[in-house]
């Protein structure tokens, strides 16, 4: 799948996220990403991140690890 | 009391309609009938199965009192009072045959027979024509009145009695494509002129000229019912006791001798209505008056277009090839399956078990939808099942069930009856909800308020003797904004319930949001910049929603299909939380449902992350009871989406696709995208009812049924589950579900696994309820009985759910979500400085592969562009232009049409039609939750035009070339 668009909709999820309160924005970002995407997109975009992690929203970043 | 009512016909006009006050006593023709305070004598003496001659008055209709012929005695009081008008009283003495009444009906009739063609062997409505039946009732046997030789007029009589042209004889307007208008026939009974304005709302008929001289007539001076307000919605036609409003299939085919009871297989409102035939020909479709969705009502689409079921177009053969370069093969069922099945098994073998996929219709039925994603899970062993629910409420059923704990509507339809202010956010109801649309108005008419949200100016704004107060014509884009700010004057102001907050919300949680939503960036003020929503005028509708009693928010795709669809839909949810408005009639949070059964399909797990009944793939609990009834392990990962699977499809992960009803080429966003995703498949099995946009890249197609054809459910938007009974034989020789499964069938020999063996949908019915919570007590035993039943239908609630959350929300509190607006990427510039928008209109339905082909193309030939004058002059366009739409995506070019209910800077079109393909221009964008793309905003630029852009003419082009059918081999 285009890294470009996992980017973007992870970024998008995580825009959301981040307006939430609580301090478990990470965890929640990474709770959609597993509840709603595939394992071959979470990898694709794992593996997309192991070289552009610029591109990624910081929330991303850190649930990353969590999907 | 009269005691022998049953088996009165139960669809027995009773004159006039039901009442709902304390029990009245009375005698009717020595009989004791008790009923309702405010119930006519008429109706009172048809409940006690003594039907009294009527001719101008219908249980659909307020009563009129104009025929004269259902005059009674009534003891102690002077002459002869019409029964539909008078209201019964304790005690009365009603004698509905004396000698007098029996004199003066027999007068009246006389005088109506008089001026009336006596052609009745030869009529359309010979056997279903009140005044034929009336005649007969009151015994008229002889007409006494003579005209003198020397010329005198009747209306149906072209030449008068002295051989001159009579002028009172008008010919029949035929100018609707379903049904005539014989102004010969017509008795002046006014009842399709009240049904116009009572029933549907559209005040398009009127008497003109008075006594002698009064005539029904459509629209103004110089029009015919084409050309007046008519919608087409056949209620004047069903009200019309003669033959003077005539369907055309009737006049063609005769009149019907059997009938089933069946639902819609358009619209989510779901209306039902009456398949009436001569053998297995159908001859109309008539609304069933006892239909709880639409009580009596229909609208164009589900009432007159049902003529693609028959259309030349329609496949009925399966077809092959093995790739779309080549021609179509007509072949055998098995052959087809054969074919299918082992290209689909191979595809696994070679590329993985999660390398094919499906995709469930909503325009097909529970039980078939259900079969679509047990054929992902049990045959393909994964959670590639996708809806085209994707693409319109998705984020209904992730922004509901965050902030209400489950997906979907909370009212049925009845409760806008009840409700005070109703909002219409991002929703067309006239043209997408048509039936619905027309409680709505009633209602406003009634005196309810009414606040519409919407970057047009759409219909309901000012329809016939209505008006809106409020009309927020905000920026594509930017619901979020505007419904926070609704919020923000409402908690500012202090205007919010707080006894229901603190009862059924989360206390916290609510405060919170308070303080996100109080921020003076969320005031009417500081978002008008971003919105264009003047701050006064949104500051008095938040005021009138909060405090003018119930308040009941519709929405549709206008709130779905944005990059903030989910968000939206959590805004209104938190509206309807801080104003008190869930949990009982008249109020709530209401999605206008796209199609039939896009409820039906999202309740059924055709979601790749969701078991039927909303529950997550990643639950072992769920996951075990499908285990065990299927016999089969279940993946506890999501599967792809719609949007998922073609972008894996482009990157060569994703090869074989089982299409069920739905046209993703035309329907999904980005055109070039879906075609080059259908492209990159081995296998696409289409299965539908013609060569659709999406069958122009595929390998198999299966000739489905149409919804006459079939027996199986339709949930709509109001959870209501409705029978669909097979009214004739499959055309194409199977059943959708059974095809789907001959096709599991075929592949689980392959694989060894166990066989289904359905012999009918209400065992996979069966199938559902006994693995669904919410749909426990639901069978098609029940749905005998009861006609219909809302779920959740279960231990808790036998009778079904008209209401949602009555006593406490499905997640227990409710929960107020924080929604902070956020631009869409989309945005317009330089080179693409217009916004365009996309709806539906009354008369084509989606992607109008059943509209087109029917009558209805007479309102709607072609997409058109909607362009504002001054955005319009500054590029040289006028009326009719060809004009090319541009985006980022692509470009296509359509005509225009110059308006102001667009504001500048907003352009607006269909998606009816595939030679526009408004699809080339929306984008890849979409909900940030569920991927339901944001088809509602998109940056275009038009400009002048001289015709189809090179990619129209390169599209048809593929298309005729990829529609090629070989003969069949002999």
């Amino acid at each position: 799948m285009s890294p470009d668009k996992l980017t973007r909709m992870a970024n998008q999820i995580a825009t959301f996220f981040r307006t939430q309160p609580g301090p478990d924005q990470a965890e929640r970002v990474a709770g959609h990403l597993n509840d709603y995407w595939g394992p071959e997109m979470r990898a694709e975009l794992k593996a997309h991140a192991e070289a552009h992690a610029d591109e990624l929203d910081d929330l991303v970043k850190r649930a990353l690890p969590l999907i | 009391m009269k005691d022998f009512i049953i088996p009165w016909d139960d669809d027995r006009d009773m004159g006039t309609r039901a009442a709902t006050g304390a029990p009245v006593t009375l005698s009717i023709d020595g009989f004791e009938v008790t009923v309702p305070e405010g119930t006519s004598v008429m109706r009172a003496a048809a409940l006690a199965g003594i039907a009294v001659p009527k001719l101008c008055a219908t249980d659909s209709l307020e009563a009129f009192g104009s025929c004269r012929l259902c005059v009674v005695e009534i003891e102690g009081r002077r002459g002869t009072p019409a029964s539909c008008t008078t209201p019964v009283g304790p005690g009365m003495v009603v004698r509905t045959q004396s000698e007098m009444v029996k004199s003066v009906r027999k007068g009246v009739m006389e005088l109506y027979i008089s001026d009336h063609p006596l052609d009745c062997l030869t009529c359309a409505a010979n056997g279903d024509c009140e005044l034929q039946d009336m005649a007969g009732v009151v015994g008229l046997r002889d007409v006494r009145y003579e005209a003198p030789e020397e010329g005198m007029r009747t209306h149906f009589a072209t030449r008068d009695t002295a051989g001159g042209l009579n002028p009172e004889w008008l010919p029949k307007d035929d100018s609707n494509p379903y049904f005539t208008y014989d102004p010969a026939k017509c008795i002046v009974c006014s009842r399709c002129v009240r049904a116009c304005e009572e029933v549907q709302g559209t005040f398009a008929l009127t008497i003109e000229g008075r006594g002698f001289e009064s005539r029904v007539s459509a629209g103004g001076v110089g029009d015919d019912f084409l050309t007046s307000d008519c919608v087409s919605c056949g209620a004047c036609v069903q009200a019309c006791p003669t033959a003077t409003l005539q369907e055309k299939s009737v006049i063609e085919l005769g009149t019907p001798t059997r009938s089933v009871i069946t639902t819609c297989a358009y619209c989510g409102v779901g209306c039902s209505f009456k398949a009436e035939l001569n053998g297995d020909e159908l001859v109309r479709m008539v609304p069933y008056k006892h239909g709880a969705a639409n009580r009596g009502h229909s609208c164009v689409k589900g009432r007159f277009a049902y003529g693609y079921a028959t259309h030349s177009d329609r496949i009925l053969n399966p077809m092959i090839r093995d790739t779309i370069e080549e021609p179509w093969r007509e072949v055998s069922w098995d052959e087809a399956i054969g074919f299918a099945a082992a290209k689909m098994r191979g595809i696994q073998q070679r590329h993985g078990r999660k390398s094919v996929g499906v995709i469930t219709s909503s325009r097909c039925t529970n039980e078939e939808t259900y079969l679509v994603q047990k054929m992902a899970r049990a045959v393909f062993l994964n959670n590639n099942t996708d809806t085209c629910a994707r693409v319109c409420h998705s984020p209904t059923g992730y922004g509901l069930g965050q902030t209400f704990g489950t997906s979907a509507g909370t009212q049925n339809f009845d409760s806008v009856m009840q409700a005070d202010v109703v909002v219409v956010i991002g929703a067309n109801p006239t043209d997408g909800h048509p039936v619905f649309a027309s409680r709505l108005k009633k209602r406003l008419r009634q005196g309810a308020k009414l606040i519409v949200i919407d970057p047009r100016r759409i219909d309901m704004v000012r329809p016939a003797h209505i008006e809106a107060s409020h009309h927020l014509p905000l920026r594509p884009g930017t619901n979020v904004a505007v419904v926070s700010a609704l919020a923000n004057v409402i908690v500012t102001e202090k205007l919010y319930d707080e006894a229901f907050i603190r009862a059924r919300c989360d206390w916290d949680e609510f405060q919170e949001y308070a303080e996100f939503v109080s921020d003076v960036r969320h005031s009417p003020e500081m978002t008008e910049i971003l919105t264009g929503v003047p701050a006064e005028e949104l500051r008095a509708a938040a005021r009138l929603f909060a405090t003018g009693g119930n308040g009941a928010i519709y929405y549709g795709l206008g709130v779905t299909e944005h990059s903030q669809g989910s968000t939206t839909v959590m805004g209104i949810a938190n509206l309807a939380m801080l104003t008190g408005n869930i949990g009982r009639e008249g109020v709530g949070v209401n999605p206008l449902r796209g199609q039939n059964n896009v409820q039906g399909a999202c309740d059924m797990g055709s979601f790749p992350h969701e078991l039927p009944g909303y529950r997550h793939v990643k639950g072992a609990e769920a996951r075990a009871i499908f285990e065990s009834a299927w016999g089969v392990e279940i993946d506890p990962e999501p599967g792809l989406r719609i949007p998922n699977m073609l972008d894996a499809a482009v990157s060569g992960s994703f090869k074989g696709l089982y299409c069920q009803g739905e046209d993703i080429l035309q329907s999904d966003p980005d055109t070039r995208h879906v075609a080059a995703g259908l492209a990159a498949m081995e296998c696409v099995i289409v299965h539908d009812l013609f060569l659709n946009e999406t069958a122009n890249y595929a390998h198999v197609f299966l000739p489905g049924s149409t919804f006459l054809e079939k027996d199986g459910t339709f949930t709509n938007a109001e959870r209501r589950i409705n029978r669909v009974r097979k009214v004739m034989a499959p055309r194409n020789g199977y059943a959708d579900w059974e095809i789907t499964q001959l096709l599991a069938n075929a592949i689980l020999k392959e694989t060894g696994g166990a066989g289904w063996h359905y012999t009918h949908p209400a065992q996979i019915m069966e199938e559902i309820a006994a693995t669904t919570p919410g749909f426990a007590h639901v069978d098609y035993a029940l749905l005998e009985e009861r006609g219909s039943v809302q779920w959740p239908c279960n231990d808790d609630a036998p009778d079904g759910s008209p209401i949602m959350h009555v006593d406490g929300f499905v997640r227990g509190k409710g929960r107020f979500m924080i929604t902070e607006y956020v631009a869409t990427e989309e945005r317009t510039g330089p080179r693409f400085p217009l916004l365009l928008t996309t709806g539906r209109i009354l008369s084509q339905y989606n992607v109008g592969a059943q509209t087109r082909r029917t009558d209805n193309t007479i309102w709607h030939a072609e997409d058109v562009l909607e362009i504002h004058p001054h955005d319009a002059e500054v590029r040289g366009i006028t009326e009719g232009s060809w004009v090319k739409l541009a985006s980022r995506s692509g470009e296509t070019s359509l005509r225009a049409h110059l308006t102001d209910r667009v504001s500048p800077g907003v352009v607006y079109t269909t998606f009816h039609h595939p030679d526009t393909q408004a699809n080339v221009i929306t984008t890849d964008f979409s909900d940030w939750a569920t991927n339901c793309p944001e088809y509602k905003v998109t940056a275009v630029q038009v400009g002048l035009s001289n015709g189809p852009t090179a990619w129209q003419e390169a599209y048809e082009a593929q298309a005729e070339h990829s529609r090629r059918i070989l003969p069949a081999a002999e």
